[in-house]
């Protein structure tokens, strides 16, 4: 596995071969530097951690500059780990945004937009009830009913309710690069990515 | 560099054609490649421009026509490598950008004023 570390940029389109119109994220992913390395001995598994983005030294906390002055680097503000790491990298190396290549397909994690406090018809893409008559009102977006009565008598765990949506973790598997611009760290791939322009994405190539 | 200027060069591969100028409330005719099985044959769409959306390379034009009574709505972006040739056929006189209350209007009343050159 090879990955990299980002900052969405925003969306926009290109045209392929045959004159189709592809929406493509554009995507500022790297330099980074490889800040430590884990290893089943010291630390119980295998994984290399990146960090990417400066930001300023007084930001930063006494420990977090030890820990960046070791990798002879100046302080990061995105720090993330990968596991499986098929390239071997030494303490303190650059990760670039080379190690993609046009046509290959990567996953991009990131913390998607948060949408607040929703509905069930938002949050699980529930239906609600599809009459607006037969006797039916305010009930358009309802969730309908959430269990039986005497038994049970309770509501079981983990059914889908309104709540805070978004803001979460998500990944989205096998999206096409569609160009590797190294002059300026640009990668941009087919597709939308989790989260809001200038939010920080995970770029991991399975291979 | 900024965002906009990332984007930008991005989208520099994206080749923008040079059109006449047209216009929300304009009559154009859009000429546009059309692929059947492996034929290629040309397809002419005249109508009433009712808005254009968007900057650069990703820019879009929506435009109008009723054809056999029912309205016809197309929305083409400008730099699709569809579009073969535009021709200004009117200039209207409109007072908005979007003139999306047109579509609301019949027989002699959707009539725009026409700009004489």
């Amino acid at each position: 596995m090879s990955g990299i570390l980002g900052k969405k940029i925003g969306m926009t389109s290109l045209y392929d071969e045959k004159g189709k119109n592809i929406p493509c994220t554009v995507i500022e992913a790297g330099p980074c530097v490889v800040t430590q390395i884990r290893t089943k001995e010291k630390d119980g598994y295998e994984a290399v951690q990146l960090a990417y983005d400066d930001k300023k030294e007084k930001r930063t906390t006494k420990a977090l500059k030890g820990h960046f002055e070791k990798a002879g680097t100046t302080p990061k503000r995105y720090i993330a780990e990968f596991t499986r790491f098929e390239d071997k990298k030494e303490f303190g190396d650059i990760v670039t945004v080379e190690v993609f290549s046009e046509g290959e397909y990567v996953d991009v994690s990131g913390i998607s937009k948060g949408k607040g406090f929703q509905g069930v018809v938002k949050r699980h893409g529930f239906a609600g009830v599809n009459d607006a008559t037969h006797g039916q009102h305010n009930r358009m977006r309802a969730p309908g009913s959430i269990g039986a009565s005497s038994y049970p008598s309770r509501v079981f765990k983990g059914m889908r309710m309104a709540g805070r949506t978004g803001g979460k973790k998500v990944k989205v598997l096998n999206l096409q690069v569609l160009k590797v611009i190294p002059e300026k760290n640009l990668l941009v791939v087919k597709g939308s990515v989790p989260g809001p322009n200038n939010s920080y994405v995970k770029i991991e190539r399975w291979s | 560099m900024g965002k906009k200027e990332l984007i930008k060069l991005v989208e520099d591969s994206v080749e923008v054609k040079q059109f006449p100028a047209f216009k929300a409330g304009d009559t154009i005719t859009v000429t546009y490649k059309i692929k059947e099985g492996n034929k290629e044959r040309l397809q002419k769409f005249q109508g009433v421009v009712l808005q254009r959306a968007g900057s650069g390379p990703t820019a879009t034009f929506t435009i109008r026509k009723i054809s056999g009574n029912i309205g016809v709505e197309r929305i083409f972006p400008v730099s699709s490598p569809f579009i073969e040739d535009i021709t200004v056929n009117k200039v209207g006189v409109v007072r908005r950008a979007r003139i999306f209350y047109f579509r609301k209007l019949r027989g002699k009343k959707a009539r725009i004023k026409e700009k004489r050159m």
